[in-house]
């Protein structure tokens, strides 16, 4: 692409530095919930555009699971066109606010930009880009609706709310097909409302979003188990939907079936999150969820991914002393985003990496009161590429904790697969959906975001609801399976 | 919004409801529960369905008045609503012909258990009942019971109402009798229900129990309902409630039922204190 409007020759766009996101004072935020982020001004949206090269062939675009026209929105922020910016990111990814926040950048689309492989420079900041445009569009009220097409007379049932059903339905709607979105929680949203921390993504946005939805005609019921309150067979017998597609994601916690798993103050990630974050423990008495008080006390959170990263943030948040990141790999290796490590170590969060509980000791009233850990040392490489993190014999030690977090991973919620017959779900109990159209084995029936490919990112749930609307649009209209 | 269209209390602090949820009347189970919050700044608290109308579309749920929040339900009244009612969630319990069942409910436990004990009337059985409570005033779901049993048992601890007895007084009798039950349902109180599985793993009858495991979500998602069953690690909402007596751990039930207790005594405390400011602003107005 030629740009237009970037004023500039490649040769100065290279001078210019990469911009950095003015952040909350990493001592004051250890202690709210408040955004950590606070965004760019005009001004540092400029200058940062203003960077990109406007590639002929962009390899950023490659690198995003949905294919954001990168290049030509970062150029409409060049030309001030801030809605146009945004109406251009919404062309491929329809909440442009959340994954400026969230996606894993550096290994998407900015691991992919030129500018991060042309040694002195660093890649565009296409996220905070992204999230400039969106900010904008949202504060100023200039959300652009996008048009409906006449009532298709169909109507499809959405289970789950998370970032996978969202997007369905928002694409399906605008087809003119009359959309139900079923949520087994009493907040539309999933992952985004009930584990990401307000501190890294404010829950006004979703809200936000969801009003969106509301206003274009999807419509929500919440407090619906699938599976339990109505089962997809009844959906389509009893209710009349002509197409369901299943998004409910990865939300069954893992534990490791050691000892002392039981004890009182040893907490899976997502419940310790869904009490802070969904039931607002964090303003206990006047929202009536308590959550272990972890305030002057050693906490131990055990895992490296997002998750692991939000619970050991948050429980910092709440007053820990020591808030401890046990993982059994090097820090290198930890799968959360850099940027969360990057502002959980400004904040106080004591890495231990190469750690491995074996135990957790308790005291005669059964809370816990101590973590016995193993020294991991780096083996081979296993299948993920990483080294194979192997125990060394005698390094057992015990470390003090009040509050455990397990933050080791999440597997698929069986409630659905369980009560529909003819639908196909792997050895893992995920749903087996065929990748070019996530149709399941079940006719009528699609599947997508975390239950078919296992815990992964927003914006991959994402691109999977965009992926579902388009062939469930095509069975309605054509009625080919 | 779940609109109560009927609240009347059963005794003094146990409150009967009738809700309308079409959707968890058409599907409720014996032995099912639903997952509610008062109001949007409520916590999420399960309570198991006494009884539903499909055509009504009516649930009846029965709560005992022990904490914050079920206080706070038991002040509403008909007509009022409740914020969010999910379910029906849990297994519903295995009804089959076992012949001679003893049906047991200690205090609220007796409206718990009176759908199962229904269910398995209906099935054959020959359901012998025995209501526990601490006194007569506190006997609930007695005529209830009484319709589906033979005989039905009342033992209170004062000796106000029925038998002076503990509930497994008369279920050792039952054994020792020629109408030995088959199989036993034990819901109430963790201490009653662990003494009660002592009394028939000697025997070698088999007992289920409902656990009463603290919860959020009632879907499997959060792991905070997790028991120990036979030394397995179980998920009480999704596994259960009810569990083979004979293997539950009734120790930790009881441990991870008490680990909110200070932030439980600062929220009622809090809301008792409210409440008697609105009552107080009523009388005056
Ligand atoms: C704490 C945490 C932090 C994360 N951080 C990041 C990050 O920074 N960046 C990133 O890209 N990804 C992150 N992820 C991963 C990301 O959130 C998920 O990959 C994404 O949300 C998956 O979307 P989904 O729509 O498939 O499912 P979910 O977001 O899990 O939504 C599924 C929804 O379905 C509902 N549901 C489940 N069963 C039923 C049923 N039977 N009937 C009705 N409803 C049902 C659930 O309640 C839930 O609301 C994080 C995940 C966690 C847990
Ligand atoms: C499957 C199931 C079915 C139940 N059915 C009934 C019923 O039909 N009628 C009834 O009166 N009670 C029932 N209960 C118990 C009821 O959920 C608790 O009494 C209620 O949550 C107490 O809340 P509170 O704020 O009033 O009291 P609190 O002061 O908060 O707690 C009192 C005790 O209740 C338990 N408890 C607290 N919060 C929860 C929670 N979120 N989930 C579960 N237990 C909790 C704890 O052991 C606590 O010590 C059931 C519990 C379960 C698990
Ligand atoms: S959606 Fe995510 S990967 Fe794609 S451009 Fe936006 S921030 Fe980058
Ligand atoms: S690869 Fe980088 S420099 Fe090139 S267009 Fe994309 S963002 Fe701009
Ligand atoms: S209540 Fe959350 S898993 Fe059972």
């Amino acid at each position: 692409m030629s740009s237009s409007n970037n004023p500039l020759p490649p040769k100065e766009r290279l001078q210019i530095v990469r911009q950095s996101m003015p952040e909350q004072d990493p001592l004051k935020r250890a202690h709210n919930f408040e955004e950590v982020n606070l965004g760019f001004t005009d001004e540092l949206a400029l200058q940062e555009a203003t960077r990109c090269l406007g590639c002929g062939k962009p390899r950023c675009v490659q690198g995003c699971p949905v294919g954001v026209k990168i290049a030509e929105f970062v150029d409409l922020i060049v030309a001030k066109d801030y809605l146009g910016a945004a109406a251009k990111i919404r062309e491929d990814n329809v909440l442009p606010a959340v994954t400026g926040r969230v996606c894993p950048q550096e290994e998407q689309c900015e691991g992919s930009c030129l500018l991060a492989h042309r040694a002195g420079s660093s890649s565009l900041g296409i996220g905070y880009l992204e999230r400039f445009v969106a900010d904008y569009e949202r504060t100023t009220g200039q959300i652009g609706l996008p048009a409906c097409a006449p009532s298709s007379g169909k109507k499809v049932a959405i289970a789950g709310s998370g970032p996978a059903g969202l997007s369905c339905a928002g694409d399906l709607v605008q087809r003119g097909h009359d959309v139900t979105v079923f949520e087994a929680l009493h907040e539309i949203g999933g992952v985004l409302v009930y584990g990401i921390p307000e501190f890294r993504l404010p829950k006004d946005i979703v809200r936000q979003e969801v009003d969106n939805m509301r206003k274009l005609g999807v419509k929500f019921e919440t407090n619906v188990v699938i599976g339990k309150t109505v089962t997809v067979d009844e959906l389509f017998e009893e209710e009349g939907f002509d197409a369901v597609f299943i998004a409910t994601g990865a939300g069954l916690p893992k534990f490791m079936g050691i000892p002392g798993e039981n004890l009182c103050a040893v907490y899976s990630a997502n419940e310790f999150l869904t009490r802070v974050n969904l039931m607002k423990a964090y303003r206990f008495p006047e929202y009536d969820e308590p959550v272990f008080d972890c305030a002057g006390k050693n906490v131990g959170v055990i895992g490296g991914g997002n998750t692991a990263m939000d619970a050991v943030r948050t429980s910092l948040r709440l007053g820990a002393k020591n808030a401890y990141l046990i993982y059994r790999r090097t820090e290198k290796d930890m799968p959360a985003r850099i940027e969360e490590l990057h502002h959980a170590k400004q904040e106080g969060v004591q890495i231990m990496d190469l750690w491995d509980p074996v135990e957790y000791i308790g005291d005669e009233k059964g809370w816990v009161r101590a973590a016995k850990l193993r020294k991991m040392q780096q083996g081979e490489p296993d299948e993920s590429g990483r080294s194979r993190p192997v125990p060394i014999p005698g390094s057992e030690t015990e470390v003090a904790l009040d509050m455990v977090v397990v933050a080791v991973g999440n597997t698929s919620n069986p409630l659905v697969q369980q009560t529909t017959p003819g639908l196909d779900t792997d050895t893992r109990g995920r749903i087996v959906a065929d990748h070019e159209h996530l149709r399941t084995s079940k006719k009528g029936v699609f599947a997508g975001g975390d239950i078919v490919s296992g815990a992964a990112t927003v914006i991959l749930a994402m691109g999977a609801g965009r992926t579902a609307a388009a062939s469930i649009h095509d069975y309605l209209t054509t009625g080919e399976w | 919004m779940f609109k109560i269209v009927e609240a009347r209390y059963l005794s003094k602090d146990v409150k009967l409801f009738r809700i309308h949820a079409p959707r968890v009347a058409k599907k409720q189970k014996p032995g099912q529960f639903v997952i509610l919050r008062v109001n949007d700044h409520g916590e999420r608290i399960p309570i198991t369905i006494a009884a539903s109308d499909a055509q009504e579309e009516t649930i009846t749920i029965v709560a005992q008045g022990i904490g914050k929040t079920t206080k706070l339900l038991n002040t509403l009244e008909t007509g009022d609503s409740i914020a969010d009612v999910v379910g029906p969630l849990g297994k519903p319990t295995d009804v089959e012909k076992f012949g001679t069942v003893v049906v047991i409910g200690g205090g609220v436990g007796t409206a718990i258990a009176y759908p199962t004990a229904n269910a398995l009337h209906d099935a054959g059985n020959r359901v012998i009942s025995i209501i526990g409570a601490r006194t007569k005033d506190l006997v609930i779901f007695e005529d209830e019971l009484r319709a589906i049993s033979d005989p039905l048992i009342v033992t209170t601890d004062d000796g106000s109402y029925g038998v002076k007895a503990v509930v497994t007084v008369p279920l050792q009798e039952l054994i020792d009798s020629p109408n030995r039950p088959d199989y036993v349902l034990a819901i109430g109180p963790i201490p009653m229900m662990r003494a009660v599985a002592e009394t028939t793993r000697a025997a070698g009858i088999k007992t289920v129990v409902s656990l009463n495991a603290i919860m959020v979500d009632g879907t499997g998602m959060c792991g905070g309902c997790r028991v120990a069953v036979g030394g397995k690690s179980q998920f009480a909402c999704v596994d259960g409630p009810e569990f083979d007596a004979h293997q539950v751990d009734f120790a930790l039930l009881a441990q991870r039922g008490a680990m909110y207790r200070d932030k439980e005594r600062v929220a009622l405390t809090r809301f008792e204190e409210e409440h008697a400011c609105k009552l107080l602003e009523a009388a005056k107005a």
